[in-house]
């Protein structure tokens, strides 16, 4: 089990090494591709009043000359023992570990996704809460009262659910709720107060969010639940947990539930693992200042060091999610763990 | 007067589906002491495994009528609440099934499987359960109980698994078992270690036994009580000896004639019964059995118009056909017994 493990976090390190390569020769060969010299990615560097010597002088510091391969070891060591960029007018010091550092706006890279994690942790979290027990007990509630009211009305709500793209319902909940609501019972959008300086308000400005993120999953997780509910409650052994004159409750919660869940944890860690890179979607209908938030500033403002940390960060998450989940399916389903 | 341990009376269990309505059992009658093995055969689809969920209380409630009476040692479960019959599950009656693989939790060990059977009817701690657990292991044959009580069940081989439900369904100390096909999934050889260890245990325990199984082989060994269903139908019911002596109904000759025997030649052929179980939504009009009966001629065309009666043949054995007395004895004796003992 621990030789799995390292196994898997080897392998996991590797992925990242290569994602990183990949994003690397895409961010910084595409720009040449489309015209642009050393010397105009070094004029982003030192501002519009430099000399073209000067940018020239700068572009051969910051090493823009080198080959790719340099400049991505020169990239990877950083992150481990810091660097200090040299652009002529100044030295500006990033210590370890360092992804980059934003001369557009003069920080380094990694104190900022670490702030904006914050923001899209708590998005995260909070929404996957909501949707998880919604989301399940109305799949089994359904699965068990198959063909009731109840079953096909929330059906119908998920199906809706799953389809409503975040910025319709997003922008819906906000007019309904904060602009277009005579008392403004949720916040406008646009504003984070962080959960240790005020708890209330942390809510208060995430709960709009929370709910309409949370009712794009808890859709599909409703209709997943549901059909492994009415899969497993036919199983011979939920029989048997009958026949052992169990309560209905454990019937369903220990013997049913405890079959369907496997599917559900695999798709909840995938999807929360995606989620703690950035909700662009959200975070931008909302004005959130999260990870997906800052990757798609980065990328509209073409600050490339800033977009390889964000694609860094996040792929991170995707890649710990993947091996998070397959140790899981070891602790839920003992016949794996065997194999 | 008083009732036996178990009775059944008038069983019928019918469920409304999309096709129509299934008369699943329609109807079956029989009894039980404790102590007695009461063995229920038939094909496929007539009824015997729903028959067994029924006096459980499993059957599908959604979709299902029942109506009749069971009487398990003076209680009335039919029309008894679901509370109170789930407090008799597992308690005063357990069942084991056929299947020990898929009847099994693949996802908790086999000891806790038992550890629970036996705690929702008994407020003893964990440890003392796990005691229990392990002695139960041990009585059913199980070696190293006490370190098999911790592997899952895709740990046990096919029949250590059955061995295992059968410690599970006895953990409460049942007075009524219901196993249904409890060897049907498994190797002969194992087989007849599993009906050996049934036997042993029934003596053990005193419980009254049902068993249900469309193997002739398997009631002959352990069966008091023989009752033949057809579909949906008890046909035939008396003591196995004279059922297996003197059978009275022409579908039970025909189970006799297509049950294999080690002590036939090789160049013997079985007798199978001609024809295919009837859909148990539009039954054969009269006598279910007469489109594969070869004596349903014989009757004035009653087999084909009018649903028979049980009525008694012998002392204790009942009969469900149309034919008279005289007519089965004469083609029991001329007609049917000297094929199957040719076959011998």
């Amino acid at each position: 089990m621990v030789a799995y493990i390292v196994r898997r976090l080897i392998m996991g390190v590797f992925l990242l090494v290569v994602v990183s390569m990949i994003t690397f020769t895409i961010f910084f060969l595409v720009p040449r591709l489309g015209g642009a010299t050393p010397d105009s990615l070094a004029s982003r560097y030192v501002g519009n009043k430099a000399t073209p010597e000067q940018v020239h002088t700068a572009a051969v510091k910051l090493g823009f000359y080198d080959p790719v391969p340099v400049q991505y070891g020169r990239w990877a060591k950083a992150i481990i023992v810091g660097a200090d960029y040299d652009y002529g007018p100044g030295v500006e010091h990033c210590p370890a570990p360092c992804f980059g550092y934003s001369f557009q706006k003069s920080s380094p890279v990694w104190p900022d996704l670490l702030d904006r994690a914050r923001v899209t942790f708590s998005l995260a979290i909070g929404a996957a809460v909501i949707w998880v027990f919604f989301g399940v007990s109305t799949g089994i509630i359904s699965a068990l009262r198959r063909g009731s009211f109840f079953d096909r009305a929330s059906m119908s709500v998920a199906l809706a659910g799953v389809s409503l793209p975040i910025f319709f319902t997003g922008l819906i909940a906000l007019v309904t709720f904060s602009y277009g609501h005579p008392f403004r019972i949720t916040a406008p959008g646009g504003t984070y107060d962080d959960f240790t300086k005020n708890p209330a308000l942390w809510a208060y400005d995430l709960i709009l969010p929370w709910i309409t993120l949370a009712f794009l999953f808890a859709a599909a997780y409703a209709r997943l639940t549901r059909a492994g509910m009415l899969e497993t409650m036919n199983e011979d052994f939920v029989r048997t947990a009958r026949a052992k004159g169990l309560a209905e409750r454990t019937v369903v919660v220990k013997h049913g539930l405890r079959a369907a869940i496997t599917p559900i944890v695999t798709i909840f860690g995938l999807d929360l693992g995606l989620l703690l890179g950035g909700a662009v979607l959200t975070e931008t209908t909302f004005g959130l200042p999260g990870l997906g938030k800052y990757a798609v500033d980065a990328v509209s403002n073409q600050d490339l060091p800033q977009v390889m940390g964000v694609t860094m960060f996040s792929s991170s998450f995707i890649v710990l999610a993947n091996i998070v989940v397959d140790l899981f399916y070891a602790v839920v389903d003992p016949r794996v763990r065997v194999a | 007067m008083a009732h036996p341990f178990l009775e059944v009376r008038d069983l019928r269990i019918l469920f409304s589906t999309d096709d129509g309505l299934v008369r699943a059992v329609d109807p079956v009658s029989f009894s039980l002491e404790r102590r007695q093995t009461l063995g229920i055969v038939g094909e496929s689809g007539s009824g015997k495994s729903v028959t067994s969920l029924g006096i459980l209380g499993l059957h599908n409630r959604r979709n299902a009528q029942v109506s009749g009476e069971i009487w398990l040692d003076g209680m009335e479960i039919v029309n008894a609440g679901p509370e109170e019959v789930r407090a008799l599950r597992g308690k005063k009656m357990a069942m084991i099934f056929q299947d020990p693989l898929s009847a099994m939790h693949p996802f908790y060990t086999v000891g806790s499987q038992i550890i629970e059977a036996y705690r929702v009817h008994n407020r003893v701690s964990k440890a003392a359960a796990r005691r229990h657990a392990i002695d139960m292991l041990g009585r059913v044959g199980i070696p190293q109980p006490e370190r098999r009580i911790d592997d899952y069940p895709h740990q046990f081989s096919g029949g250590m698994r059955q061995r295992a439900m059968i410690a599970m369904a006895l953990s409460c100390d049942p007075e009524l078992l219901i196993a249904d096909e409890p060897t049907t999934a498994l190797d002969v050889t194992v087989q007849a270690q599993i009906l050996d260890l049934m036997r042993g245990l029934q003596e053990e325990f005193g419980s009254a036994l049902i068993i249900i199984t469309h193997d002739l082989g398997v009631v002959a060994e352990l069966a008091d009580d023989i009752l033949v269903m057809y579909a949906g139908k008890g046909v035939e019911y008396g003591s196995a000896r004279s059922v297996f002596e003197q059978p009275e109904h022409p579908y039970t000759w025909g189970l006799l004639g297509s049950m294999p025997r080690l002590d036939r030649t090789r160049t013997d052929r079985l007798v199978p019964i001609t024809g295919t179980p009837p859909s148990l939504i539009t039954l054969p009009s009269g006598c279910a059995f007469h489109p594969r009966c070869a004596y349903a001629n014989r009757t004035n065309g009653l087999s084909y118009t009018v649903v028979p009666d049980l009525v008694g043949a012998s002392d204790g054995h009942r009969v469900r056909c149309h034919l008279t007395p005289g007519q089965r004895r004469e083609a029991w004796e001329n007609d049917v017994r000297p094929k199957l003992e040719s076959l011998v």
